[in-house]
C-alpha cells in the first residue's frame, strides 16, 4: 500500500504558496500521491485548479482528486477540467468523482440536487465514450455508487471511517465489480484526517472537522473524534487499512501548515 | 456528574450500576413508569460472549445472575414428526423478573436512587429533567419518551417487522432452545422456546399475519388464543399449560436512529438499548445488546472523564453502532426467514433445520461443524446420498450432481476449465448482432463451432463439464470491450443496429434500439435454436438462455423495458411470451438428454419494475416448460437501479427461487469460499454455485523470493 498526504486546499487560509510549498514537499517526500477535497460552499480553493498549480512544482506524485463533486460541473466542463490537469501532469492524475453529501453545493452551482446520481452517470460515460485518458475513481456508499463504480470507474475510492468499514467496502466493491463482469479488480483507494502537533495544533484540525462537517450534525463530533492526532494512531490506522487491502491511503491535513507534511512524512517514514 | 436515567430495565440499571460504581461515582438517579414489581416478558437470552462482558463489568451481580441461569448447548428443530437436535451453541436464559429483582438490588447497594411509578408523559416532562442534570438517558425502550424530546438530532424510525408474534410462557420445562413447527389448515405456525429457571420456558408464538387472520386470532380474546395454542401444540406441551402476561399478539418493531445522542436544553441526552435500537428477537439478542450498550457507555466516561461528556457519547456510539447494525442486518435476515418459512416445507429434515440455523448469515457450515461435527456429518452424508446408511461423505461442494443426462463431477461453477464441476461461457451471441461487444463470443456459423468443440475438449480435460450461455445483447450490445468500462457505447462508425422489445436506450449516450418486429421475433428464435443445435453438436453438456441483466430476451420480461401493446407486452404473461417461446423452440431442438438452464433476473431493484415474487413466478413457468435449472440474478434491467452487493447477495432470492418454483438454481453474489458455497448449498437455497475463487489459483507463499 502506498500512502498519499492532501494539499490542503479546502482548510481555511490557503494561500497559493502554502499550496505550492505543500506540493514541493510532498513530491519530495514518501507519498504515492498528493489529493484534493471539493466543497463549492466553503472557504476553500477549487480542486483542478489547486492541482493545477500543483502540477507546475511536482515531478513524480501522483495527483488526484478525492473526490470531486461530479455534478456540480456540466459534463463536458468536468472532462475538459480533468483533461487539462491530467496533461499539464504529463498524466499523473487520478480523477476521483462522486456526489458529494451538500445539497448547498448544488443550489449554489444551479445543480440539480434529485438527479446527482444520473448525472454523475452521464459524466461519466462522457468520460469514458470521449475516451478520457486517466485513471478514474468512483465514490459514495450505497449500492447505486458501486454500481456505478464498477460500470464505469477504474477503481473505489472510500471516503472514510475505520479499517472496518473500508473493508465492507471494499468487499462490495469487488461484488458490483464481478456482478457487472469487468475483468480484474477495482483499484482501491482510501483516506483519513490527521493533525500532527501540539495541542492547539490538534484543537485546530478538530474544531476544522467539526466545521467542515456541521451540516451532517452531531456526526461532525464523531468525524472529529475520528482525526488522527499522534504517530501512533496514524501508524496504527496505516496497518489497518493495508491489511484490508487497500492501495493508496491519502492522509488529509486539517490545518492550513505545510509543517504537517513532514511531520506526516516523518510517522511514515 | 449528576445523571438521571429514564427506564428500569435491564440497560437502565445496569448502567446506574456501573456509573456508581466507578472511581468517581456519579449521582445516578433511575425514573420508572411502572411499579418495582412489575413484569413484562419471561425469559432472556445471554450467549457466553455477553456472560463474559458482564464477569468483567460487574462481578457481583454477575454472580447473583449466573446463580439463577437455566443453561444448554443445544437447538432441537421439530419438525414433520421429527426433533433434530444440533449441539455446541452455548447459551444462557434468566427470568426477566429475577434479572430485574437481581439488577435493583445491586443498584441501591451502589446508592442508586430508583423511583417507580415515576411517568414521564412527553417532550416538556424532560426538558424540565434536563435542567436539573448533567447528563440524561433514554433507557425507555422501544416507545421511548426521551427520544420524542429531540426526534430531529435522534431521526428515529420504526419499522414493523417479520411476522406476527405473541410472547407466552408454559410450565413445560425444555432442555434445549426449541423450534417447533406445527402445520394447521390455516398455515404454517412456528414456536421459539427456551427454559429460563427450574420451572418454566419462554414460548414464543409466530405466524405470518395472513395466516394469524386466516384462524380468526385477530378476534380472538386472550383466553381464546391461549386455548388456540394450546391446542396446536398440544403433542409438545403434553398436558402443560400455556401462561399470558398481559400478552398480545404484535409486530415486532424494528427501531433505528440515525444519531444516538443529542443535547436537550444545552443537557447531553443519550439512548441505550431498545430506545436506540432493536433487533428480530428470533435471534434473542435484544437484553444482550442493551446491557453491552450500558458497558460501553460506563466504559466511555472512564475514558473521557465527566468533564467533556460530549466526547463519552460520540466514542460511545462509535463503539456500538456498527456492532448493533451487524446485528440489526443477522435479524432481518432471520426475520424475512420465520416470515417465508413455509416455503420451505418440502425441505427435508437435515435441509430445513441446517437452513433454520444458517438464516442469519452468521452461522456458515463450517462453523456448525465447529459446534457439532457430528451434525453436519450428518447433514453431509444426507446431502451426498438421500439417505443416512453412510458414516462419511465429502462437503457439498464436493458431491455430484445430475441434470438429465449431464453429470457434474461437484457443485462449483466457474469461468475456466480447473477445479469446476461445470465451466460456463461468458454470454455466447446467437447472431453478430446480438454481441455485446466486438470481441464477445458468438455461435452461428461453423468456425464457431470448432471453437466451441476445443472448449469442451479442453473442459473434458480437467474432469469438468461445458455449458454455453446464449444469448442476444439486445438494448445493451454494440458497447466496448470491458476493460475500462462497460455499456460504453461503440463510436458510431463501429456499432451496429440494437434490436430490443421497445425503443429504449440503456444509459447515457447508449444507441436507441428498433423495436422488434414480427419478423425479428421470428428470426431471433431461429438463431437461438440454431446456436442450440451447434451446441449440441459441439459437444457442451448444458445449454443455457440468457434471460438476465437486462439483455434482450431478459428485457421483454420488465416492464421497465418492455412497452409493447402486442401479444409480447403489457401482462406479465404477455411479458413472458417470447422468451418461453425461445425456451420452448430451444427445449424442442436438444435431446432428450441434454438439459436446458436459463440465466434469469428474478427482480430488477428498481421502482416498478420485477420483484422477487414476479421472479418466482417467471422461473415456475420455464420450469414448467422443461427448463432444468435457473441461474439467478437481479439487477441491471435499467442502468440506474438499487443493488444491496455483499457477500453472498444473491443467497436469499436464489432461496425463494428454488423452494418456490420447486427448480434447481444456480446462484453468485460474491461467494468466495468453499464454506460459503458449502453453505448455500446444505440449506438447500441453491444447487449449483459460481465459485468466486476458482478464478485465482491457491498460492502458500506471501510473495516471490528475489
Amino acid at each position: 500500500m502506498e500512502i498519499g498526504v492532501g494539499l490542503p486546499n479546502t482548510t481555511p487560509g490557503a494561500t497559493g504558496a502554502l499550496l505550492t510549498d505543500c506540493a514541493r514537499r510532498a513530491d519530495a517526500g514518501p507519498f504515492g500521491s498528493l489529493a484534493v477535497l471539493d466543497r463549492l460552499v466553503y472557504d476553500s480553493v477549487e480542486p483542478f485548479a489547486a492541482l493545477s498549480a500543483a502540477t507546475s512544482v511536482t515531478n513524480r506524485i501522483q495527483l488526484a482528486t478525492m473526490i470531486a463533486i461530479g455534478p456540480l460541473r456540466p459534463g463536458a466542463l468536468l472532462a475538459k477540467q480533468a483533461e487539462a490537469v491530467h496533461r499539464l501532469a504529463d498524466g499523473r492524475f487520478t480523477l476521483g468523482i462522486g456526489i458529494g453529501a451538500r445539497r448547498d453545493d448544488y443550489t449554489a452551482a444551479g445543480a440539480d440536487h434529485r438527479r446527482r446520481g444520473a448525472l454523475l452517470s452521464e459524466q461519466l460515460a462522457h468520460l469514458r465514450g470521449t475516451d478520457y485518458p486517466g485513471e478514474i475513481l468512483v465514490g459514495g456508499n450505497s449500492g447505486p455508487a458501486f454500481a456505478r463504480m464498477a460500470r464505469y470507474a477504474d477503481g473505489y475510492a472510500h471516503g472514510g471511517g475505520p479499517p472496518r468499514a473500508f473493508a465492507s467496502a471494499a468487499t462490495k466493491a469487488h461484488a458490483a465489480w464481478r456482478d457487472l463482469g469487468r475483468p480484474g479488480a477495482p483499484r482501491l483507494w482510501a483516506q483519513g484526517y490527521f493533525a500532527l502537533g501540539d495541542d492547539d495544533v490538534v484543537q485546530a484540525g478538530c474544531d476544522y472537522l467539526r466545521d467542515y462537517y456541521a451540516f451532517t450534525g452531531p456526526f461532525a463530533e464523531t468525524i472529529a473524534s475520528a482525526n488522527l492526532t499522534t504517530g501512533r494512531a496514524i501508524k496504527d490506522f496505516v496497518r489497518g487499512y493495508a491489511a484490508e487491502g487497500c492501495e493508496m491511503l491519502v492522509l488529509l491535513p486539517t490545518v492550513s501548515d505545510v509543517d504537517q507534511i513532514d511531520r506526516l512524512a516523518e510517522v511514515i517514514g | 456528574m449528576k445523571v438521571t436515567i429514564i427506564g428500569a430495565g435491564p440497560s437502565g440499571l445496569y448502567l446506574g450500576i456501573l456509573l456508581a460504581k466507578a472511581e468517581q461515582p456519579h449521582e445516578v438517579t433511575v425514573l420508572e413508569r411502572n411499579p418495582a414489581d412489575a413484569t413484562f416478558g419471561w425469559g432472556v437470552v445471554f450467549s457466553d460472549e455477553t456472560l463474559g462482558a458482564l464477569r468483567d463489568a460487574d462481578y457481583p451481580s454477575y454472580l447473583d445472575i449466573t446463580d439463577t441461569f437455566a443453561r444448554w448447548d443445544a437447538i432441537d428443530i421439530s419438525y414433520r414428526d421429527t426433533v433434530l437436535r444440533s449441539r455446541g451453541h452455548a447459551f444462557s436464559a434468566i427470568a426477566r423478573k429475577q434479572l430485574l429483582a437481581i439488577l435493583q438490588r445491586r443498584a441501591a447497594e451502589l446508592g442508586v436512587v430508583q423511583r417507580f411509578g415515576q411517568e414521564i408523559a412527553g417532550p416538556e416532562d424532560i426538558a424540565a429533567l434536563c435542567a436539573d442534570t448533567d447528563l440524561l438517558v433514554g433507557a425507555d425502550g422501544v416507545r421511548s419518551v426521551v427520544r420524542e424530546a429531540a426526534t430531529e438530532t435522534f431521526r428515529p424510525t420504526i419499522t414493523p417487522q417479520g411476522g406476527t408474534y405473541i410472547w407466552y410462557g408454559t410450565d413445560l420445562v425444555f432442555d434445549a432452545f426449541r423450534f417447533i413447527f406445527a402445520e394447521s389448515e390455516h398455515g404454517l405456525f412456528q414456536v421459539h422456546g427456551y427454559p429460563f429457571d427450574e420451572h418454566a420456558s419462554t414460548f414464543i408464538v409466530e405466524c405470518p399475519e395472513t395466516t394469524w387472520r386466516k384462524a380468526g386470532l385477530d378476534e380472538m380474546s386472550e383466553a381464546d388464543s391461549i386455548a388456540f395454542c394450546e391446542e396446536l401444540f398440544a403433542d409438545e406441551l403434553g398436558g402443560h399449560r400455556l401462561m399470558s402476561n398481559k400478552s398480545t399478539w404484535l409486530r415486532f418493531p424494528l427501531v433505528r436512529n440515525g444519531s444516538w445522542h443529542a443535547r436537550v436544553a444545552d443537557t447531553p441526552v443519550v439512548l441505550v438499548g431498545d430506545a436506540a435500537h432493536t433487533a428480530h428477537f428470533t435471534i434473542g439478542s435484544g437484553t444482550k445488546l442493551a446491557m453491552e450498550d450500558a458497558i460501553a457507555l460506563g466504559a466511555a466516561f472512564v475514558r473521557h472523564g465527566s468533564d467533556n461528556p460530549a466526547a463519552a457519547l460520540v466514542h460511545y456510539e462509535r463503539e456500538r453502532k456498527p456492532i448493533v447494525e451487524r446485528f440489526q442486518q443477522a435479524a432481518t435476515d432471520s426475520a424475512e426467514y420465520f416470515s417465508r418459512v413455509h416455503e420451505h416445507t418440502h425441505l427435508a429434515p437435515p435441509q430445513f433445520a441446517f437452513n433454520l440455523l444458517t438464516r442469519s448469515g452468521r452461522i456458515s457450515h463450517a462453523n456448525l461443524a465447529q459446534r457439532d461435527a457430528d451434525f453436519v456429518r450428518g447433514v453431509d452424508v444426507w446431502f451426498a446420498t438421500d439417505q443416512a446408511e453412510h458414516a462419511i461423505a465429502p462437503p457439498p461442494a464436493f458431491t455430484p450432481l445430475a441434470l438429465r443426462g449431464l453429470r457434474l463431477a461437484n457443485r462449483m461453477v466457474g469461468g475456466v476449465p480447473r477445479d469446476a464441476g461445470l465451466v460456463l461461457t461468458p454470454l455466447t451471441a446467437v447472431s453478430p448482432g446480438g454481441r455485446v461487444s466486438p470481441d464477445s463470443p458468438t455461435l452461428c456459423a461453423d468456425t464457431d463451432v470448432a471453437r466451441l468443440r476445443a472448449a469442451v475438449a479442453d473442459a473434458h480435460a480437467h474432469g469438468s463439464a461445458l455449458g454455453v450461455l446464449l444469448g442476444h445483447a439486445g438494448r445493451r450490445g454494440a458497447t466496448r470491450p470491458p476493460e475500462r468500462g462497460v455499456d460504453i457505447p461503440l463510436p458510431d462508425d463501429e456499432a451496429w443496429p440494437l434490436l430490443a422489445p421497445s425503443p429504449l436506450s440503456f444509459g447515457p449516450g447508449s444507441q436507441t434500439p428498433r423495436a422488434m418486429t414480427d419478423d425479428d421475433l421470428a428470426e431471433v428464435r431461429d438463431a437461438f435454436v440454431a446456436a442450440a443445435k451447434w451446441a449440441v453438436e459441439a459437444g457442451c453438456g448444458l445449454v443455457a438462455l440468457d434471460c438476465g441483466y437486462g439483455y434482450l430476451l431478459a428485457s421483454f420480461l420488465s416492464p421497465l423495458t418492455n412497452h409493447r401493446t402486442d401479444d409480447y407486452g403489457g401482462t406479465a404473461e404477455n411479458r413472458l411470451r417470447f422468451p418461453l417461446e425461445v425456451a420452448e423452440a430451444v427445449r424442442a431442438a436438444l435431446p432428450d438428454d441434454c438439459p436446458l438452464g436459463v440465466r434469469l433476473t428474478v427482480t430488477d431493484w428498481a421502482r416498478g419494475g420485477l420483484t422477487p415474487e414476479d421472479g418466482v413466478t417467471a422461473a415456475r413457468a420455464f420450469a414448467e416448460m422443461g427448463v432444468d435449472l435457473v441461474h439467478v440474478v437481479a439487477g441491471q434491467t435499467v442502468a440506474e437501479s438499487t443493488p444491496e452487493y455483499r457477500r453472498g447477495f444473491l443467497s436469499t432470492l436464489s432461496d425463494r427461487v428454488r423452494n418456490g418454483a420447486r427448480v434447481p438454481t444456480l446462484v453468485g453474489g460474491h461467494l468466495t469460499t468453499v464454506d460459503a458455497v458449502n453453505t448455500v448449498l446444505a440449506a438447500g437455497r441453491a444447487d449449483l454455485c459460481v465459485a468466486e475463487f476458482l478464478r485465482t489459483p491457491a498460492a502458500l507463499t506471501a510473495g516471490r523470493a528475489a
